[in-house]
C-alpha cells in the first residue's frame, strides 16, 4: 500500500478523496441515502461506503428507483448486495406510481424522465437530506459541472449557473429544511477507473457486464438483446451476437456493444481502446439533444 | 483469444501505478483556452467519436472544428462562447493521471476561478500573443499564487498570429518573469504555443526553432510535484467516530479522518487539541486493513491506546510539533457573495472538520488584484474582491499559515442566513 516516496497511486487517491466525501455527509446531514441500482457505479460507491465506515455497518440506507423495466440479473444481484452488507433497502417503483397516476407512461416508453417525481416523492417521504449519487464528471458535459456537493432546493431542482462555490475539500452540506444535497462521491473517476478498481479490489459485478452470447436485433445502429422488454419488431432479424453491456439501464432501452471480453481485465483492455462514450454508444435516451442531461437534472434527475 | 497488440498497449496504459496531477487553466474570454482544453484532450484520445461528431456537427461553417465546445457544457455557454463555471475534464498518458479544472477567466466569475485553483498542483494562465499580458492575465497568476498552486506555467497562445516572433514571447515572459518575482511563484514556466493547430502542445513545433523548452504536455507528463506536500507536521482532523457497537467489534473505537499533512505510525505519541491530552497511536486502520504508516491524502481510522474523550472537530498531532490554537484569525479572503463583507458582520466557518461562527473584527485592506496596491481605507469586500481581514471566532481553531500548510491553513465562510459559501480564507500572521 505504501510506497517509499509517500505517493498514492491514482486508484488510491480517488478512493481515499471518496471515503472523505462520505464520511463528510454523514457527519454533517442527518439523513443520508445512497441511490443504488445494481449498475457497476453504485456498486463501486457502495463498496467504498462499506470501507468508509468499517469496521461498522454502513450507517444510512439504500434506495433504488424502480422503473420496472430493469434486467432481471441485476436486480438479484441488488438484492443479494445489500443482504450481504445488512443495509436497508428502500423501493421506490415507478410502476406504483404509474398505477397510483402520479406519474404517466411516455409515449416512447422510456420512463427516464418519470423516475424523476417518483425519486423526489421518496426523498420527501422520508425525509432525505443527502443523496449519495453514482454520477461521474466524466461522463457528460452537464456533469462535468456538478459540483461534489449539489445543493438542490425543495423542488430538487439543479440551478448550473448558480452553484455553491465549492473550494478545496470543505464541502458546505448546510441546508434548510426541504432542501436537499446531491452527493457524487465518484466525480473525479473516469469509466476506466471504476473498471480498474472493479479488477484491483476484485468486486462482484452482475454477469451482464462480461460479454456472452445473447439473441439480438439491431435498431439504429445499436444492437439490443431480445428478453421480456424487447421482442423483435416487424423486419427485424433475430441473430446471435457476442455482446456486453457497459450501462445497466431500462432493459428496453439499453443496447450492448460487441465483445470478446468475458473478464474484467480484457472489459479493461476494450474500454481502454474504444473510441465511443458509454452513454453514447448505449443510451438510446441520451442521444436526443447536446442539452437532453441538462435539462433533466434541473428537474431533479440525477 | 490472445489479446490485439492495440489490446495490450491500452491495458499497459490502463493499468500503469501513475499518479494524478490536478490542473487549473484560466485564460481572459477569447485566449483560447477551451481550444487548448480541446486539443490536449484530442490529441491525449481523451475524446470519443461521438462527442467529436457532435462538435463537428455544432461547428459546421467554420474553418476548423471548434474544440472549445468539446469543453462548454451548459446551453448559455454554448450560446454566448464563454466558460461560466468550472468544468472538470480527465485524460491520461502513460505517465499521469490528469484532472483538468477548466475556469472561467472573466473578471465576474473569479469566483469559479477560485473553485477550481483551490485543488490544482499547477495552473496555466493563457495568454494572446498578439495581445501580451493584460490585467486578466495579472489576475489569474495572483489568484494561484494567493491559493499557492505550487506550479505556474504561462502558455502564449496564438504564436501562429504572430508569425512565431521569437521577440514577442521574449517580452511576454521577461514581463510576466518579473511581476512574477512580487507573487509567490516558486515555478513558473513560460511555453509559446498555437492551440488552433496543436503546435508545442503534445509534442515540440518545428515553427519555434528558438524554443528549446518542453511542450506543454511533456511539461504536464514531467513536472515534480512530490516534493509539494508537508510530510513534517502532523495534522490529523477528527471527522467522524466510528464505534460498531456489534458484538465482533464490542470495544472499538476509531476515530475517522484524512491526513491533512505528515505522517502517523501506530506507537507514535500524539497529542489531541483541544483537551491537550496525550496519548499513543494503537492502530491505523486504512481501507484494507491495518496499515503501518499514513500520510496526505490518505483516509484512515486512528485508535488511541487510551480512552479519551475525542470527537469530530478535534485535531490529533505530536506533542512537540502542535499547530497554533487561537480564536484570532487574520486571513486573505476572496468575497464571493454579492453582498459586501463589512466590520461588524457574523459568519460561519468551516476550517479542516471544525465548525465554528465569527465575527469579522477589522478589515485591514483590499487588494487591486491588478496592480497589487493595498487600499486600507475600503470599507468592504464586495463581490469577487480580495482583501485581509480579521475574524474572532467563538471557539478555537487548530491553524497554521497557508503558505505552511494548505489543509490547516484554509477556511470556508458560510452565510448562516442563506447557507451559501461566500468566501474562501487562506491563513497568514504576516503582512
Amino acid at each position: 500500500m505504501t510506497t517509499p516516496d509517500y505517493r498514492l497511486s491514482q486508484l488510491e487517491t480517488l478512493e481515499a478523496e471518496s471515503i472523505h466525501m462520505m464520511r463528510e455527509v454523514v457527519a454533517e446531514l442527518e439523513r443520508p441515502v445512497l441511490l443504488f441500482s445494481g449498475g457497476k457505479d453504485s456498486i463501486v460507491m457502495l463498496e467504498l461506503a462499506r470501507k468508509a465506515f468499517a469496521p461498522a455497518r454502513i450507517p444510512f440506507p439504500v434506495m433504488h428507483v424502480d422503473t420496472g423495466l430493469n434486467f432481471p440479473d441485476v436486480l438479484e444481484f441488488r438484492d443479494r448486495r445489500v443482504t450481504e452488507l445488512g443495509v436497508h433497502l428502500i423501493v421506490a417503483s415507478v410502476p406504483d406510481a404509474i398505477a397510483r397516476g402520479t406519474v404517466r407512461e411516455e409515449p416512447n416508453g422510456s420512463r427516464n424522465r418519470i423516475q424523476t417525481p417518483v425519486l423526489l416523492d421518496a426523498v420527501e417521504k422520508h425525509g432525505f437530506t443527502a443523496l449519495f449519487g453514482g454520477a461521474r464528471r466524466d461522463e457528460d458535459k452537464a456533469r462535468a459541472k456538478e459540483r461534489v456537493f449539489s445543493f438542490r432546493d425543495e423542488f430538487g431542482q439543479w440551478d448550473p449557473k448558480n452553484q455553491r462555490p465549492e473550494l478545496w475539500d470543505l464541502y458546505n452540506g448546510r441546508i434548510h429544511l426541504g432542501e436537499s444535497i446531491r452527493v457524487f462521491p465518484l466525480s473525479n473517476w473516469t469509466e476506466l477507473d471504476i473498471w480498474q478498481y472493479i479488477a484491483v479490489e476484485n468486486i462482484a459485478i452482475p454477469s451482464l457486464y462480461l460479454a456472452a452470447e445473447r439473441e439480438v436485433v439491431e435498431r439504429q445502429g445499436m444492437l439490443y438483446a431480445v428478453n421480456e422488454f424487447i421482442s423483435p419488431r416487424e423486419g427485424e432479424e433475430v441473430r446471435r451476437e457476442t455482446v456486453r453491456y457497459r450501462t445497466v439501464g431500462d432493459a428496453n432501452l439499453t443496447a450492448a456493444v460487441l465483445s470478446t471480453a468475458t473478464t474484467v481485465e480484457e472489459v479493461i483492455a476494450e474500454i481502454a481502446v474504444t473510441r465511443m462514450t458509454e452513454r453514447g454508444a448505449t443510451r438510446g435516451d441520451d442521444k436526443v439533444s447536446d442539452a437532453a442531461m441538462e435539462d433533466r437534472k434541473k428537474e431533479g434527475y440525477f | 483469444m490472445a489479446p490485439t497488440p492495440i489490446a495490450e498497449a491500452a491495458l499497459e496504459l490502463a493499468s500503469a501505478r501513475k499518479d494524478i496531477l490536478r490542473i487549473a487553466t484560466a485564460g481572459s474570454v477569447d485566449d483560447g483556452k477551451s481550444t487548448l482544453i480541446g486539443r490536449l484532450l484530442y490529441d491525449s484520445k481523451a475524446v470519443f467519436e461521438d462527442q467529436y461528431e457532435a462538435v463537428e456537427r455544432a461547428s459546421a461553417g467554420g474553418d476548423y472544428v471548434n474544440l472549445a465546445l468539446l469543453t462548454d457544457g451548459l446551453r448559455a455557454e454554448r450560446e454566448q462562447g464563454i466558460t461560466i463555471d468550472v468544468a472538470y475534464r480527465y485524460f491520461a498518458t502513460p505517465r499521469r493521471t490528469f484532472i483538468m479544472a477548466d475556469t472561467p477567466g472573466h473578471v465576474q466569475y473569479t469566483r469559479n476561478m477560485v473553485t477550481g485553483a483551490s485543488t490544482a498542483d499547477l495552473a496555466i494562465v493563457l495568454v494572446d500573443a498578439r495581445k501580451g499580458m493584460l490585467e486578466q492575465s495579472r489576475r489569474h497568476a495572483f489568484l494561484a499564487s494567493l491559493l499557492r498552486v505550487p506550479h505556474l506555467v504561462v502558455a502564449v497562445n496564438k504564436m501562429d498570429l504572430v508569425d512565431w516572433s521569437e521577440q514577442t514571447y521574449e517580452a511576454i515572459r521577461d514581463e510576466f518573469t518579473s511581476f512574477a518575482a512580487k507573487l509567490n511563484v516558486p515555478d513558473l514556466t513560460v511555453i509559446p504555443i498555437s492551440a488552433l493547430h496543436g503546435d508545442n502542445v503534445v509534442t515540440r513545433s518545428s515553427a519555434s526553432p528558438w524554443y528549446d523548452g518542453p511542450s506543454l504536455l511533456h511539461h504536464l507528463e514531467h513536472v515534480h510535484v512530490a516534493s509539494d506536500r508537508n510530510l513534517v507536521d502532523t495534522r490529523f482532523p477528527v471527522q467522524f467516530v466510528i464505534r460498531p457497537q456489534s458484538d465482533a467489534y464490542h470495544d472499538y473505537r476509531g476515530y475517522a479522518g484524512t491526513v491533512a499533512s505528515g505522517v502517523l505510525r501506530p506507537g507514535d505519541e500524539v497529542q489531541v487539541l483541544p483537551s491537550g491530552l496525550t496519548t499513543t497511536i494503537a492502530a491505523i486502520d486504512g481501507p484494507r486493513g491495518p496499515v503501518d504508516e499514513a500520510f496526505a491524502p490518505m483516509s484512515v481510522t486512528v485508535r488511541l491506546t487510551d480512552d479519551l474523550d475525542v470527537s469530530r472537530g478535534d485535531l490529533i498531532c505530536r506533542p512537540a510539533n502542535a499547530p497554533r490554537v487561537s480564536q484570532d484569525i487574520d486571513a486573505m479572503v476572496s468575497w464571493m457573495a454579492d453582498t459586501e463583507l463589512r466590520p461588524g458582520q457574523r459568519l460561519a466557518v468551516k476550517h479542516t472538520t471544525r465548525s465554528v461562527r465569527a465575527v469579522v473584527k477589522e478589515l485591514q485592506y483590499r487588494l487591486d488584484v491588478n496592480t497589487l496596491h493595498r487600499d486600507t481605507e475600503a470599507p468592504g469586500l464586495g463581490l469577487n474582491d480580495i482583501g485581509r481581514v480579521r475574524l474572532r471566532t467563538t471557539q478555537p481553531l487548530f491553524v497554521d499559515d497557508y503558505a505552511r500548510n494548505r489543509v490547516t491553513g484554509r477556511f470556508i465562510l458560510i452565510d448562516e442566513a442563506t447557507n451559501s459559501t461566500v468566501g474562501a480564507g487562506m491563513l497568514s500572521t504576516g503582512s
